[in-house]
């Protein structure tokens, strides 16, 4: 059991990812901190809109696209990849809805169904054409974010830009942002009142379907290096963390921001230190991070009653 | 016969019985030297010289799918069904510490671990939506991936000690029942006979808390000790699943067979019985194809199963079924229809002041703001159900058809009395109402309505509406019988 945890040397974990082995863990930093702060972003929404288990149903989803994707075209280019998973996205978000419209079954049921049918499918199509398809079915699961550096480079205009799935998510990021800052006003007012929304022209349904669109946009940008499960974490734990501190959605995004560059961060320390999974390991710190604020959250309302204050009502309720 | 008629002796002695059976097939699974004549090892023989995994991957495949479909059952009435799924991935620390605890695969540590984690997941969710603002779904999500990533962590550095021999934890992540060994089976037999005797002992309590909250508060029975004990009981099934489904499969078979069996029946006791039924299918079939396939990964393999039983209950269902459904919409549009020619051939009739002579087309056609064609075709349809008969240019009704004609225009009338007279809407906005309910209308409320309006005899348009009389035989005559009443 001792030889498990590592001891703890200061030189090895906190300096040296940042000075001898910058070219190594500056990009996974760096990936790290792209994806976070893409999946937080969207996340955002997904909670406000009660949706926070679709991204764990998208996320499960895209993986028969991205299969077949990867067999039809036999690359691993990034326009197949992107249709295959929009495809496979909007396929689960449809026969979720077809499933709890059509019958009895309650929507969380009719979520669980639909994605674990297309996962399973998609773990099988994995399994049956391994020597093809360039994805194990572990990495499926928790990704590897520290081959990242491993990849080969992207240079335009003769000044070299990073690994290809960096470059990628960066440019996934730059759409997320410009789609938020151009459409803020339309995706907040969908997010709270449908009724305001139509009747102000804004179309609820295609909110819905663009959302799930990005949504798995994202998440197949971010596969690779945190895989279907830790993804999740990186959607909901920015967001959650945020709604612990804040009401207003333009300062949510702004800590989840934080949240992100923390969390890549910390996952590089825990994940050099105890010599784990650095996708994990962020994930780790971005729960540890979300820990403290729930429990800071609790001392201020716990302060807050002890002085018997009725005026400020505001907090965690 | 339901389970809630039997008394508490009864189910106790039948709990020992399954008990004693269950336990005998897992212990003759466990000795693979005996000579078993059972169909298992012929198939086992027919496939492969594998039996003994054969037979412990069917075993306990079976064993999984009932405690998986009996405790998805409730999981799926109770709207709890990404419960399992939050569960699921809740344990993996706990695999991880059960099996830190003797650096070896004991599946009792391990379990324990496992089970101890479940339940620490599932406290966190409730903690989380009572003292933040968080909400259930969000707690779910936050809680799935926040345990997973501390599992994987601890795997991930189980994978990296000198001495760790991981051996078989990737196992946990998608499964394989070909590698469950005795002991394991010996451990889902035990949870299995748990997750039966719980049901069967406390199903009237399980079944007063899934449905009627506040009559189970009113009737004493503490929800909150029950609640809790079918969670322990479904981490332990979760747990007891891993190996041969994984964790990110575990929730499907938990809410698929569930989901199928609710679509096909109304009664909890023969959803658990269909949805047991379909958790062992699934479990049979991922283990048959698993084996067939040689090391293709078990768990993806059961949920497909599942899923297929869902599909087919989605289309298939008699009740609840898409095709049902649809049949159903389509043969009621196509009464609504048939209803409506009949009316409006009663209208041109009553117009024409119930001369004894058919309608013509032409009048019909012009009545329905239609093409003779369309009124042709009508009335050839309501001929096909007996209700008129065509010839060249008329319509005549059979006397099934003209009282049924006359029954649609009384609940019509009817319905606009009672709007106008007792909800006091205006009697120009009644009639789209009325279109409506006119074929719904059953007698036993048409004999209310007509009592309620003291027996009127007009709507509020002044037109007749037909009574028992008309309805029965009086308008055969040819004239109207009321005209000498008015």
């Amino acid at each position: 059991m001792s030889e498990l945890i590592p001891a703890f040397d200061w030189q090895r974990v906190m300096i040296d990812p940042w000075t001898i082995n910058f070219s190594l863990y500056g990009w996974i930093a760096l990936m790290g901190f792209l994806v976070a702060t893409a999946c937080g972003l969207v996340g955002n929404y997904l909670i406000l809109r009660r949706m926070a288990l679709m991204g764990d149903a998208v996320s499960h989803s895209v993986l028969p696209g991205l299969v077949i994707a990867f067999l039809l075209t036999s690359s691993r280019g990034t326009l197949p990849m992107f249709l295959g998973a929009l495809a496979a996205g909007i396929t689960a978000t449809v026969l979720i809805e077809a499933i709890h419209r059509k019958t009895r079954v309650k929507q969380d049921a009719a979520m669980g169904i639909a994605f674990s049918t297309m996962f399973a499918i998609g773990v099988l199509l994995v399994s049956l054409y391994s020597e093809h398809v360039d994805l194990d079915a572990d990495c499926v699961l928790y990704g590897e974010i520290a081959f990242i550096p491993l990849e080969p480079m992207v240079t335009w205009l003769g000044v070299t830009l990073g690994p290809v799935s960096l470059v990628r998510m960066g440019v996934v990021l730059l759409v997320v942002v410009g789609l938020i800052l151009v459409f803020y006003k339309e995706l907040l007012i969908a997010s709270f009142d449908e009724a305001l929304a139509r009747a102000t022209g804004v179309n609820p349904t295609w909110v819905h379907y663009a959302l799930m669109s990005v949504l798995s946009v994202v998440i197949v940008s971010a596969f690779e290096s945190v895989g279907a499960i830790l993804v999740i974490a990186m959607l909901i734990l920015p967001g959650a963390t945020a709604s612990l501190m804040t009401d207003r959605l333009a300062v949510m995004h702004g800590i989840a921001v934080v949240h992100a560059a923390l969390s890549a961060w910390l996952g590089i320390v825990l994940g050099v230190w105890l010599d784990c999974s650095i996708g994990a390991a962020m994930v780790v710190g971005g729960a540890g991070i979300f820990t403290l604020v729930w429990i800071g959250s609790l001392v201020a309302r716990w302060h807050r009653e002890s002085r018997g204050g009725w005026g400020d009502d505001r907090g965690p309720a | 016969m339901s389970p809630g008629n039997w008394n508490r002796g009864t189910r106790i002695v039948a709990l020992l019985g399954i008990a004693a059976v269950l336990t005998s097939v897992a212990s003759a699974a466990s000795v693979s030297e005996m000579v078993d004549s059972n169909w298992r090892e012929q198939l086992a023989r027919f496939f492969s010289m594998r039996d003994a995994s054969l037979r412990f991957a069917l075993t306990g495949s079976i064993l999984l799918g009932l405690s998986c479909g009996l405790l998805g059952s409730f999981i799926v009435v109770r709207r709890m069904a990404l419960v399992g799924d939050a569960l699921s991935h809740a344990v993996l620390p706990g695999v991880a510490f059960g099996f830190l605890w003797g650096m070896t695969k004991d599946p009792v540590a391990i379990f324990i671990g496992a089970v101890i984690a479940g339940l620490m997941g599932t406290t966190v969710v409730s903690l989380l939506t009572k003292t933040t603002r968080i909400k259930a779904d969000t707690a779910l999500g936050l809680v799935l991936a926040s345990f997973f990533a501390v599992g994987l962590c601890l795997l991930t550095m189980i994978q990296n000690l000198p001495t760790g021999n991981k051996s078989g934890l990737d196992k946990f992540l998608f499964g394989q029942a070909a590698a469950l060994g005795a002991d394991d089976i010996r451990l889902m037999a035990i949870v299995t006979v748990c997750a039966v005797s719980l049901i069967t002992l406390f199903y009237k309590e399980l079944l007063a808390t899934s449905f009627d909250a506040g009559f189970a508060q009113v009737a004493g029975i503490p929800a909150e000790w029950i609640h809790h004990g079918l969670m322990l009981v479904l981490a332990a099934a979760i747990v007891i699943a891993l190996q041969a489904v994984g964790v990110v499969l575990v929730s499907a078979m938990l809410i698929t067979p569930a989901a199928a069996a609710y679509l096909l029946t109304d009664r909890m006791h023969r959803m658990l019985f269909l949805a047991g039924g379909f958790g062992v299918l699934a479990g049979v079939a991922g283990a048959f194809f698993s084996f067939v396939g040689r090391g293709l990964p078990t768990g993806p393999l059961m949920v497909i199963g599942a899923s297929t039983v869902f599909t087919g209950a989605y289309l298939m269902g008699p009740r609840h079924g898409v095709v049902a459904r649809w049949w159903r919409q389509r043969s009621r549009a196509a009464r609504t229809e048939r209803e409506n020619t009949l009316k409006a051939l009663y209208h041109v009739w009553e117009n024409d002041g119930f001369r004894d002579v058919g309608v013509t087309l032409a009048d019909l056609a012009q009545r329905r703001r239609e093409t003779l064609d369309d009124a042709l075709g009508r009335s050839r349809e309501l001929e096909r159900h007996g209700m008129a008969s065509v010839s060249r240019d008329a319509v005549y009704f059979t006397p099934q058809g003209r009282r049924r004609a006359a029954e649609i225009v009384r609940n019509h009338r009817l319905w606009e009395l009672y709007l106008t007279n007792s909800a006091n809407i205006a009697p120009d906005h009644v009639h789209e109402d009325a279109e409506k309910i006119e074929h719904v209308l059953g007698e036993k409320t048409v004999r209310e309505l007509e009592r309620r309006l003291d027996y009127a005899t007009e709507d509020p348009h002044g037109k007749p509406i037909p009574g028992p009389r008309d309805i029965h035989g009086g308008l055969a005559t040819g004239a109207n019988p009321r005209e000498g009443e008015a």
